[in-house]
């Protein structure tokens, strides 16, 4: 933008003489400085609370786990994070201002996670911290980047019930994956009986409940309802209850390693599920964790997500090649990797129409703030700093990328504090 | 809540119920004896127990995909091949890690607790530089995978039948090297009295270092087993550790017997619970169960008689 404004009005005074040459570059300067006042403000103007702003760049943070247990779910999210921002940079930046980032390591404990949070906002004074991926990562985060007042960008599909002045949530709370999934369940597939099933803590917990209380709604069955430890590797009891039971949806929230063993357990205990008895329908299963379980185990698997890389669209098109290009060709991407992905985009948008980069200037902006150069689609922030997005279900296929069979034809409000759900 | 369910169907149940129960039982034996050797001969607690299975593992992901790459005609037996090499590699590095840092910690017992826990670290981060952080995909030759068919509703998996058949292999093989061969009488008399035995001529650094090594490749064979009900990433070893500690303490650490009777309760008990209980609830129990009989009994099941 800059350069393209010297140049073009630079030229004629190369060419001119004498006086006339220098009133020339006094006058082409003179239009200069205002032309780039305009598409740069000064740095007093839009940064009047000391953050890492200055006349050509601005800082962000980056925090997630790169080392630890959670690396291996959150090394997509920083990916995406630094295409978005490298893609950022390439068209001009965030008010004229390119963007550089201090990268932290989480290191997959918690309270690293909170003196990493301190370090960015006391010590580097971002403008945004792009991070954290469990439940339990953002709960140690929250307080101290309430009591710092910084804005945290959270990618992940969580359980709901939180919704922080500090904290925009990129991905999807549990009633929007969760409801349009057991809707589409009975509407489609006729299902009549759930099994409830999900690695012991918070999110699967909360899940089921709300899958539980939906299921009741609609006036069918809960046949079963299971929890496993973190971790856990030894399946054979739970599936022979499944076998016993025989119900028509197994509806799954299991995570981590425990996927893998889930997964292949059940193919060897000789459940096909491309005949779908019982048909499962996951929330946890993106085509990341497919890598890892293989897509010989899950074929024919259903899950509820807002994104598969499998999406037909021309923004997601751009977005898988771009993202290919930059990390290599066996990359796959997942529901989380692509909302880590709006992060960076959805805050530049915030800070555009705010014309600022104080935190409580954007504040106010947030509700309806739109992207729709998504991959997914179109996204609208809400005001309850969650995003309006559709939920899709996509079916696993042998090459561990889903098949999408179905997507909300609305774009769902986020609930965080669903009401009789809780 | 076997209301509505005809004889036949509960027959079936249960005896799948029993076949998980066995299947759980040959998993614990292989993750523990490894251990229960370490352990239970030598005093050291391995820490880096999980992170030796998951190089295993490792071992067999990469074994796949060079068979895949250049013999693929000889996938089908891969598995072999990548066993003995997990076997190989894992004692290996188990030899020079009882080298470099075991052997000079005897005397501190506590010690080898840290420093091992510090070598899994370095361990996983190792796994993560080199493999990636996610965990990759170990793909089965075709007969490996699925289950057999015994009547329609009892299917018997596979690979759990192939993880028992190495759990048994494994345990016969360890009896009869510790039980009838002249290095298992030497380092059982390590064990009763390393002065005595060291007055006798036997060489007792050298077979700790064996027995050190031996431990680690049979966690290395343990954890290619794995890559058929599990994950292989660089921190799926942790998933292991607990349970295996737990069987090798429960049974006495230094009777191997102890191990597999221990190994064959908990599992019987933990399966069988998870069958009328919740999976959490099952694992709590257990535990409960476990601590209760260590407070009576605080040597284990099977003390080793020894006169001190």
């Amino acid at each position: 933008m800059d350069n393209t404004d010297k140049t073009a009005i630079g030229r004629p005074a190369g060419k001119g003489l004498g006086f006339r040459k220098s009133l020339m570059t006094l006058a082409a300067s003179v239009v200069f400085a205002a032309s780039t006042h305009a598409a740069t403000p000064s740095t007093a103007e839009v940064n009047t609370t000391g953050l890492a702003v200055t006349d050509d760049t601005v800082t962000v943070g980056i925090l997630h786990s790169i080392t630890g247990t959670m690396a291996i779910s959150e090394i997509g999210s920083v990916q995406a994070e630094k295409l978005a921002i490298d893609q950022i940079n390439a068209s001009g930046g965030v008010l004229g201002r390119q963007i550089e980032f201090v990268q932290e390591d989480g290191a997959s404990d918690w309270p690293t996670f909170a003196e990493k949070t301190r370090k960015l906002l006391r010590q580097d004074n971002v403008a945004a911290i792009f991070g954290a991926w469990t439940s339990a990562s953002r709960k140690a985060i929250l307080p101290v980047i309430e009591q710092f007042n910084g804005m945290l960008y959270y990618p992940t599909f969580y359980e709901g019930l939180e919704q922080s002045p500090n904290v925009v949530y990129t991905g999807q709370e549990a009633t929007q994956q969760i409801l349009a999934s057991i809707d589409w369940a009975v509407e489609n597939k006729g299902a009549k009986t759930f099994y409830l099933l999900g690695s012991d803590y918070i999110w699967p917990r909360t899940s089921n409940k709300i899958a539980r209380k939906h299921i009741d709604k609609l006036g069918l069955k809960v046949v079963g309802e299971e929890y496993y430890p973190l971790g856990h590797t030894q399946f054979n009891s739970v599936i022979n209850k499944i076998k016993l039971r025989k119900p028509d949806v197994i509806f799954a929230s299991v995570v981590g390693g425990s996927n893998v063993a889930f997964y292949k357990q059940m193919k060897a205990a000789g459940v096909d599920f491309t005949d779908e008895k019982p048909l499962l329908l996951t929330i946890s299963v993106t085509e990341d964790e497919i890598r890892g379980i293989g897509g010989e185990n899950v074929e024919g698997i259903y899950a509820s997500m807002k994104y598969f890389q499998s999406l037909d669209n021309p923004n997601n098109k751009e977005f898988v090649a771009a993202f290919k290009k930059a990390y290599g060709d066996d990359m796959v991407i997942g529901d989380v990797t692509q909302a880590a992905y709006l992060g960076p985009w959805l805050w530049k948008a915030a800070v555009e129409k705010a014309g600022s980069f104080d935190i409580d200037k954007i504040r106010e902006e947030f509700a309806g703030i739109e992207f729709d150069k998504a991959p997914e689609g179109y996204v609208r922030i809400h005001e309850n700093h969650h995003l309006w997005s559709k939920t899709r279900i996509g079916q696993a296929q042998l090459d561990g990328q889903y098949k999408v069979v179905y997507e909300t034809e609305e774009l769902m409000e986020p609930d965080p504090f669903p009401e009789g759900y809780q | 809540m076997f209301d509505g369910y005809t004889s036949s169907e509960l027959m079936s149940i249960f005896a799948m119920q029993g076949f998980a129960g066995l299947s759980l039982f040959s998993v614990f034996v292989l993750m523990a004896l490894g251990l229960a050797i370490i352990f239970g001969q030598m005093g050291v607690i391995n820490m880096a127990h999980g992170e030796f299975m998951i190089l295993g593992a490792y071992t067999t992901y990469l074994t796949s995909g060079f068979f895949q790459s250049y013999l693929p005609g000889l996938f089908g037996g891969y598995f072999f091949i990548a066993m003995i090499l997990a076997f190989l590699i894992c004692g290996a590095l188990g030899a020079l890690v009882e080298w470099l840092m075991i052997r000079h910690l005897y005397h501190r017992p506590l010690d080898t607790l840290l420093a091992t826990w510090g070598l899994s670290l370095i361990m996983q981060q190792a796994y993560r530089s080199i493999f990636g952080a996610r965990e990759v995909g170990v793909d089965l030759p075709e007969w490996m995978m699925g289950a057999i068919p015994v009547t329609e509703m009892v299917d018997l998996p596979i690979n759990g039948l192939f993880v028992m058949v190495i759990a048994l292999s494994v345990a016969v093989g360890v009896y009869l090297l510790m039980y009838r061969s002249g290095y298992g009488k030497k380092v059982r008399a390590v064990v009763q009295n390393r002065p005595m035995a060291e007055a006798v001529g036997i060489n007792s650094a050298g077979i700790d270092r064996a027995t050190f090594a031996l431990g680690c490749g049979i966690a290395g064979i343990a954890g290619a087993a794995f890559t058929m009900i599990g994950s292989t990433g660089p921190s799926s070893g942790q998933a292991y550790i607990v349970d295996t500690f737990l069987v090798v303490v429960f049974g006495g650490a230094q009777s191997l017997i102890g191990t597999i009777v221990s190994a064959f309760g908990i599992s019987q008990a933990q399966s069988t619970m998870e069958f009328f209980l919740s999976g959490s609830m099952a694992k709590v129990l257990t535990l409960l169960v476990v601590i209760g009989i260590l407070m009576i009994r605080p040597e284990g099941l099977m003390a080793l008689k020894v006169r001190r």
